[in-house]
């Protein structure tokens, strides 16, 4: 089977981890919003527009990072925003994250052809972000081929995955995020800001989104297309319920996205097996893992607005 | 609520729908206040948006408004526009009134406009009247099939209807186009399928715009949900458990049976808006035909305040910013996408009602509900 080692090889699985990259920092931003008792639909929205962001920053200034921190600002901004509609002002948590996405969509659009004169996208060279050797670990075999060689956001993600995981079960902090979440009464009467943390998380939500629609953009492909994250925001929603709510355990479920996603990719170019079919797969998982089919995701909260007597 | 006294049981039903229908309007002037505000306030954000890269918002808006409504093909346009949100509309409705989001309106209307489609080229020979409701049958069929799944797993295992609603709607994405790419493809390089037969074609009313009857079913359908929520009793349970589930448990009320009804009727309504498309505009089914009129739905149902008839009057309002947007744009270049920003603004600012009122008492306006 020649083909099959076309498929399946060290560079499948190094696709993977780029693909399982974008989507990590989603679900970690939307495990942040969600302990914290906010559902954040609106990451597809936040990521896309981070990805705008980042090339026209990068562009403008011709430094990669300076996109990748304008980014991480402009998400942080819609997470503001998602914070005062839904905490500030007690709104539906849904239809805001709804109104995101859709703005996201029509603002990159507008803003595509008022900087570039093309909807479609970026038009001329942007500067990316480099592709970082790690000494010793490339060097192992296979596993150097698959980890070896990437941007520096993949291996902050991994980094960050760690952080997130420290910062929600390890610090006071995680503890006052997570009892908003679950008790916001309780966590009142305990002498705990709500709102302030409340509004923390949102925006850290939309700074994650942010940075993952970066990379998109900047860490892999050096261009914004239109809708360039083709549903990579609800992936990563799918992420998050199926790593319950985990850093760790959402990790491992972009992984698992990221290689169907590789995988469909690879099929493709094969046409072994229509790439729909494979698509569809996070999305039946996470449908089936929500009803309990494989294992039980129940929510940290129940994401009702908290008004203060 | 279900009320009656004797005599008015007696009453002709046109009559208590009327009564009720001017009831309804009556009862909705202070709540149509903050909708007419968050839409000002939106074109506002608009305006600057316009006016900050380089555009005139008076004449871009006078664009649209003379695309929308202009001459007859405009409001034909419009209105074309206007009746699909419509079905997605009322679909949200149907099941909020049950406390529930199903936010995966575009994947039922999807799969209803599959089903209809296939109905619609598997037979020939069929006469109109029986083809015709047919199609409307499967569609209407595909759609709660679509809704029926995220209903049972909502009621039997508490899966979050939001997620499953909106995950399903991914899949019902990819599906339809896998059906569309592989097995149904018609030839040629268009993801579609091959035309429906002539007997299945909603007729168009309104030569030459696309306008079709498919928008008689969606007003009636209007009606019908309205007379369904408020004078029949599964109208009746589905607003007692969307009010106080546990009240109406205590009542005797299946909360199980109310929530697997709710949300496959409401994918039933938005199946019917996908084969009124398929039937009266696409005439076949093409790949991404669907703006997303799933997620205009549910900014039209709030912007028509949870209400048959507010969904009425703010489908227009959709309808007319997607057809005069292509005019605008057309003729004035400006990028159709300010008319999802501006659909967006609507939204966000919906999504706060107390936004609203907070924005009315800072301007010293005072409003007699807030």
């Amino acid at each position: 089977m020649v083909e099959l080692v076309d498929v399946i090889n060290i560079g499948l699985f190094a696709a993977t981890l780029r693909m399982a990259t974008p989507i990590t920092y989603g679900a970690l931003g939307g495990i942040f919003s969600e302990r914290a008792g906010i559902v954040n639909i609106g990451l597809e929205g936040m990521m896309l527009t981070g990805a705008f962001t980042g090339v026209v920053a990068s562009q403008w200034s011709g430094n990669a990072w300076f996109g990748v921190l304008a980014a991480i600002a402009v998400g942080g901004l819609l997470g503001l925003l998602h914070g005062v509609i839904t905490v500030g002002f007690a709104g539906n948590q849904v239809v805001s994250g709804t109104g995101i996405n859709i703005f996201a969509l029509g603002f990159t659009g507008y803003m595509s052809s008022v900087v570039w004169g093309s909807r479609g996208g970026s038009i001329g060279d942007v500067p990316g972000l480099p592709e970082v050797s790690i000494p010793f670990l490339k060097d192992i075999p296979i596993i150097g081929g698959i980890i070896g060689d990437h941007t520096p956001l993949v291996y902050l993600m991994i980094i960050i995955t760690v952080v997130s995981y420290i910062v929600l079960f390890k610090t006071p902090l995680g503890l006052r995020i997570r009892a908003v979440g679950e008790r916001p009464d309780a966590a009142d009467t305990a002498g705990i800001n709500v709102y302030r943390t409340k509004y923390l998380c949102v925006i850290l939500s939309g700074m994650l989104a942010g940075l993952g629609g970066a990379f998109l953009s900047l860490g892999h492909l050096n261009l914004f297309a239109w809708g360039m994250t083709g549903g990579r925001g609800f992936i990563a929603l799918a992420a998050m319920i199926f790593g319950k709510w985990m850093p760790f355990g959402a990790l491992g479920a972009s992984l698992m996205f990221g290689f169907a996603d590789a995988l469909q990719m690879r099929l493709q170019a094969l046409s072994l097996l229509p790439p729909q079919i494979i698509l569809t797969i996070p999305y039946i998982l996470t449908v089936a893992i929500l009803a309990g089919v494989v294992g039980r995701a129940i929510p940290p909260s129940n994401y009702k607005p908290y008004v203060k007597e | 609520m279900a009320n009656l006294t004797e005599p008015e049981r007696k009453t002709s039903l046109v009559r208590r729908l009327l009564r009720g229908f001017l009831g309804e309007l009556k009862a909705s002037v202070p709540k149509i206040v903050p909708q007419i505000i968050a839409i000002l306030l939106a074109f506002a954000v608009g305006a600057i948006t316009l006016w900050l890269t380089g555009y005139s918002p008076l004449e871009v808006y006078g664009a649209m408004l003379t695309g929308a409504f202009g001459d007859a093909f405009g409001i034909g346009q419009t209105l074309t526009q206007a009746t699909p949100i419509i079905f997605t509309a009322l679909a949200f409705l149907f099941a909020n009134k049950c406390g529930l989001f199903n936010i995966g309106a575009e994947g039922q209307l999807l799969i209803g406009a599959f089903t209809a489609a296939l109905v619609g080229i598997s037979f020939s020979g069929l006469p109109f009247f029986i083809h015709i409701p047919l199609a409307l049958a499967a569609g209407a069929l595909g759609g709660a099939a679509w809704g029926f799944i995220p209903a049972v797993l909502k009621a039997q295992r508490g899966a979050h209807e939001v997620i499953t609603t909106m995950m399903l709607s991914y899949v019902a994405l990819y599906l339809t186009s896998y059906l569309v790419n592989y097995p149904f493809k018609a030839p040629g390089w268009v993801a579609q399928t091959v035309s429906i037969a002539p007997s299945a074609e909603l007729p168009r009313i309104l030569q030459p715009t696309q306008l079709s009857a498919s928008i008689f079913i969606a007003v009636s359908l209007a009606f019908l949900t309205q007379y369904t929520l408020c004078r029949t009793t599964i109208g009746y349970e589905v607003r007692a458990i969307g009010f106080n589930p546990s009240a109406a448990e205590s009542g005797g009320i299946s909360i199980k049976k109310g929530i697997i009804l709710a949300l496959t009727i409401s994918g039933a309504i938005a199946g019917l808006g996908g084969a009124g498309e398929v039937l009266g505009v696409q005439r076949r089914f093409v790949e991404g035909f669907s703006p997303g009129y799933g997620w205009d739905g549910l900014a039209v149902a709030l912007v028509g305040g949870l209400n048959p008839f507010g969904i009425l009057l703010a489908s227009v309002l959709f309808g007319a910013l997607r057809s005069g947007g292509m005019t605008m744009n057309r003729v004035m270049h400006v990028p159709l996408d300010i008319v999802s920003i501006l659909q967006a603004l609507v939204i966000l600012f919906v999504a706060a009602p107390m936004l609203i009122r907070y924005l009315l008492k800072r301007g010293g306006i005072k409003w007699w509900n807030s």
